[in-house]
């Protein structure tokens, strides 16, 4: 069974705070980590390689600083670990993320699954793993919390607002799971000092390692998605108290409402 | 000189210190109550390599320096002085002296097993009557064909109910003073050793302390630790390595003490104001953490030292004394400043006090670390 996983370095946003000026993320001072649910990708990969033998490959795409994350997985006991680092990469958003990520799998050897998390604590589109599956053409399930495998079929979980539908999907596969799949192991301290001595490493490969590709696809200029502002929602609290008739006072509040949109006209 | 961590140091201690909030801190209060041993824990603590980390990968450990052992015993003692000592008497007190003193047999049948947290070890030196005067030992081993026959009484063994392996020291040569003490490895089940009762002690209560008897117990003659005779150097030497983990159980001591203290005051109004505006708090405040800090560079400093190879027992010593001293400053000022609820067991202060004290006593008294400094210096 081999297995590729996808995680995205984010930071830790019970750490994080926001400029109130500048409506952005105060980035300096707070801990990057693994994104949450993607470290359950990992678990989920790391649990089905101890139990069928196989591999497992962490990838991730981000600035070179992601390293650490990918040390991480590799203490937690990935057996490879690839930083898809460039600067044609950046500014990408999900759709040339994904197309990244893909052009990078089909570098690898033959693949029996793929883990992502269902979405980052940062962006929280959940956009890539799906896009991955499209781009690669394997079948995918979202939302997983329950993983079984026997033979080459699939057995998943997969949450549902009111309840939860069962599924069955043959291999390969894409899933994106929640954090309720698993518990994420501890890396080891063992795991740790291997990542950082060398014994393991992780590979660094730019945009000339995804082969003959469409490099317009990488980056800003692959990327349709535009973000015309962020802010932080203000919460004001206004009162105001309405005279007149009960009849007014009703005609008055539907204007109000009007005016606020809270009700179309 | 460089004060900052590598980044493997920093990334070892922000698992350990994930480990300890998530697994270790929802059961420190309970298992200080009940006096259980952790062994859930202890068993996590071993498949995540933090019982053998400055044990080279070779004898199955993790391979990491002495500082992220330090840091490991800090960040768990922050959640719970109990782990501390737990992951510090393996550790320090078993590990350590098979990896500089066991064979290549000893080394594969005990220490990687231990290091990779298969197996719990445990040292005993003191007895009844031979605490700070360790040469006292009236534990005697005698050889008879190929065994040694252990005979007496071991007190205060921490780890003893739940560990598998035994550092025990006794008196091959009574005529000889402590050129007549050796080092054994005893396993737990070897006929003719007994444990007594459970100690029921002030604090770090789930370390499962108790007293070891031999009575004719007969411990194969390839268990001999080192050569005969040499056990009281042994015996000493593994304290050096001890006293950075006893020092480091006490840093997180005073920092958890410290860190609970600054949330408190900044919350707790008395004459309409946090208790954080009053001078005398700010000053405490700052009092604790200055200390802490030097206590930190001191139980640091050693434990660099202590890689470097050579002799490293002063600088052990300074900071177990230091350091101890600071926990227990730390931690009656933290009760001080949160007034009654301090001293109520809702709040983890008075167990932080507790549990500080004994890191004043154990692998060593406080006077016992002054007379390695000035003797080192007056020599």
């Amino acid at each position: 069974m081999d297995i590729v996983v996808c995680v995205k370095q984010v930071p830790d946003t019970n750490e994080v705070k926001i400029d109130p000026e500048e409506g952005t993320l105060i980035r300096e001072g707070v801990p990057s980590i693994i994104n949450p649910e993607d470290k359950n990708g990992i678990e989920e990969a790391l649990k089905l390689k101890e139990e069928f033998g196989g591999t497992v490959t962490v990838l991730s795409m981000g600035p070179p600083q992601a390293e650490k994350a990918l040390k991480e997985a590799l203490a937690m006991g990935a057996d490879e670990a690839i930083l898809l680092s460039d600067k044609a990469f950046a500014g990408s958003d999900t759709l040339a993320t994904s197309y990244i990520l893909s052009c990078a799998i089909e570098q690898l050897d033959d693949f029996d699954m793929i883990f992502c998390g269902r979405q980052a604590i940062d962006g929280d589109t959940a956009q890539v793993g799906s896009q991955i599956a499209e781009n690669l053409g394997i079948p995918q399930v979202t939302y997983v919390e329950d993983v079984k495998v026997e033979d080459n079929t699939v057995e998943v979980k997969r949450r549902l607002e009111d309840g939860y539908s069962v599924l069955e999907t043959s291999l390969p596969v894409l899933l994106t799971v929640l954090g309720e799949v698993n518990e994420p192991r501890y890396p080891s301290i063992k795991g740790i000092v291997d990542a950082h001595s060398g014994e393991t490493e992780v590979k660094k490969w730019g945009a000339n390692k995804l082969g003959d590709v469409d490099q317009s696809k990488f980056g800003l200029s692959g990327s349709p998605t535009q973000v015309h502002d962020t802010f932080v929602p203000t919460h004001e609290k206004k009162a105001e108290i309405l005279s007149g008739t009960p009849e007014e006072k009703a005609h008055k509040l539907i204007d109000k409402l009007k005016e606020e949109k809270v009700v179309s006209k | 000189m460089d004060f900052e961590l590598t980044d493997q140091q920093k990334m070892i201690k922000k698992v350990v210190s994930d480990f300890a909030e998530k697994e270790v801190e929802p059961i420190a209060a309970e298992i200080d109550e009940t006096c259980e041993f952790p062994y859930e824990n202890v068993e996590k603590m071993g498949e995540a390599h933090m019982l053998g980390i400055p044990v080279p990968q070779e004898y199955g450990g993790a391979g990491a320096d002495t500082l992220s052992y330090a840091i490991t015993v800090e960040e768990l003692s922050k959640a719970c002085g109990t782990h501390g000592i737990i992951c510090s008497a393996h550790t320090s007190l078993a590990c350590d002296p098979l990896v500089k003193y066991g064979t290549k047999e000893q080394k594969e049948k005990y220490l990687k097993p231990l290091a990779k947290g298969e197996l719990l070890g445990a040292y005993a030196l003191t007895e009844p009557n031979a605490g700070t005067d360790a040469a006292s030992q009236k534990t005697t081993a005698k050889l008879d064909g190929d065994e040694y026959v252990l005979n007496g009484n071991k007190i205060f063994i921490t780890n003893a109910g739940a560990a598998d392996v035994f550092i025990v020291f006794a008196m091959t040569d009574k005529s000889k003073g402590t050129r007549g003490i050796s080092g054994f490895i005893v396993e737990a089940d070897t006929p003719g050793f007994t444990l007594g009762k459970k100690e029921d002690k002030m604090g770090i209560n789930a370390s499962d302390t108790r007293e070891l008897i031999f009575d004719d117990c007969r411990v194969p003659k390839e268990n001999l630790l080192g050569e005969e005779g040499k056990g009281f150097k042994i015996a000493m030497g593994t304290l050096d390595g001890g006293r950075i983990g006893v020092a480091a159980q006490a840093l997180g001591i005073a920092q958890r003490a410290l860190d609970e203290t600054v949330q408190y005051v900044k919350e707790r109004e008395q004459f309409n104001r946090a208790i954080s505006k009053f001078q005398n708090t700010q000053f405490k405040i700052a009092e604790m953490e200055t200390k802490i800090q030097a206590a930190r560079s001191l139980v640091y400093q050693a434990a660099f030292a202590k890689d470097q190879g050579g002799s490293f027992s002063k600088e052990a010593a300074m900071a177990k004394y230091y350091a101890s001293d600071v926990a227990m400053e730390v931690t009656r000022e933290a009760i001080q400043l949160h007034g009654g609820y301090g001293y109520m067991k809702e709040y983890p202060i008075e167990r932080l006090f507790r549990d500080a004290k004994i890191t004043e006593i154990y692998e060593g008294t406080t006077e016992v670390q002054k007379m390695v400094i000035g003797g080192s210096l007056l020599r």
